[in-house]
């Protein structure tokens, strides 16, 4: 008994480590979506590069696409942006982006300039539907499954990296369980 | 009179700190308001981290407490207030999480420490009592050799 107390402390410091050692490396900053699993919420919006159109929540139907949630006023998004032209030409995603609490005018001059990857853009200007997609931070990059289901959700800007690590697996989970 | 308006300049000022909340948000009565400084000061920030949506001014927090507010004026309850941003943004904007398998340890663990402190200290009272009693109980030959040396002593003493 009295041999078996002497081994608390190294015992205690086994299951604080082990506690503490599954917190290293996480970033507290990025947050799982509280979407996955469920249906983009609905929305009713304006096209960017068309004002008279409106879009709904089903652009996302029919196949893979990425949200990317961007505005001009977000430094991290003209980061990402040579990337974002990369996954549309090269890889031939498909990216709708989510122009966030931006003006339609810098919008376009930035897509102009810079290139366009979106094959559509959502215009939201007061920021209701990256409300309801609980975003907190530009850039925010969703997948969507072909019905429409969010699969993931990357908090940050996108790269090579990302992409290979990240969205990949998660866009052929999507395919094959699709 | 300047005493007067300087009065008047100092009391105007003083109230206007306390102004800027209903000046922005609206309300019938007082109970109203503490329901809403409740609710946004138990909701956190998910972008600014480790403060509630009431002390940040970061632009989502100003869109969380502004849904608040309008979810308040539709008559939700509390409840109804929190799902629905916990909904959006998950179970982070609570400051108070749910008592599920997830956050079963988070919820039990000062049970644990204080069950394990009451456990030691009641060992340490039974080990110490144990051994209190068993001090006095001697057999009478030796209480007999003990009056006897005692008696010796305070012979030798007196003497």
């Amino acid at each position: 008994m009295k041999r078996f107390l002497l081994f608390l402390p190294l015992l205690a410091a086994i299951i604080v480590g082990v506690v503490l050692f599954a917190g290293i490396g996480k970033d507290p900053t990025k947050l799982d979506s509280a979407l996955i699993g469920k249906p983009v919420p609905a929305f009713s919006l304006r096209d960017l590069k068309q004002p008279e159109t409106t879009l709904d929540e089903a652009v996302f139907r029919g196949e893979i696409t990425l949200l990317n949630v961007w505005g001009t006023w977000c430094p991290s998004c003209r980061d990402e942006h040579d990337d974002l032209m990369w996954l549309a030409r090269e890889k031939k995603v498909s990216i709708i982006g989510l122009n966030y609490k931006d003006n339609r005018d810098d919008a376009l001059v930035w897509l102009d300039r810079l290139g366009d990857p979106y094959s559509k853009v959502i215009y939201d200007p007061k920021g209701t539907l990256g409300f309801d997609l609980g975003v907190y931070g530009a850039p925010e990059t969703f997948v969507i499954d072909a019905s429409g289901v969010v699969r993931y959700r990357h908090v940050g800007v996108v790269n090579g990296d990302v992409w290979e690590r990240v969205l990949l697996p998660v866009i052929n989970d999507a395919r094959e369980n699709g | 009179m300047l005493r007067i308006l300087c009065f008047v300049v100092a009391t105007v000022a003083s109230s206007m700190t306390f102004a800027d909340v209903s000046a922005v948000y609206g309300f019938d009565d007082r109970s109203e308001e503490q329901r809403y400084q409740n609710l946004i000061a138990e909701l956190r920030c998910p972008k600014c981290q480790n403060q509630n949506i009431a002390d940040s001014n970061s632009p989502i927090s100003k869109d969380m407490r502004n849904a608040v507010y309008q979810m308040m004026l539709e008559g939700a309850s509390d409840q109804e207030i929190v799902d629905s941003l916990v909904g959006r943004f998950g179970e982070f904007v609570k400051y108070k999480p749910d008592l599920d398998s997830r956050t079963f340890m988070l919820w039990a663990t000062p049970a644990i420490a204080v069950l394990g402190g009451l456990i030691v200290v009641v060992g340490i009272v039974v080990r110490s009592r144990r051994t209190g009693t068993a001090a006095p109980t001697l057999s009478a030959e030796e209480q007999a050799r003990i009056d006897k040396m005692l008696a010796e002593k305070n012979r030798n003493g007196s003497a």
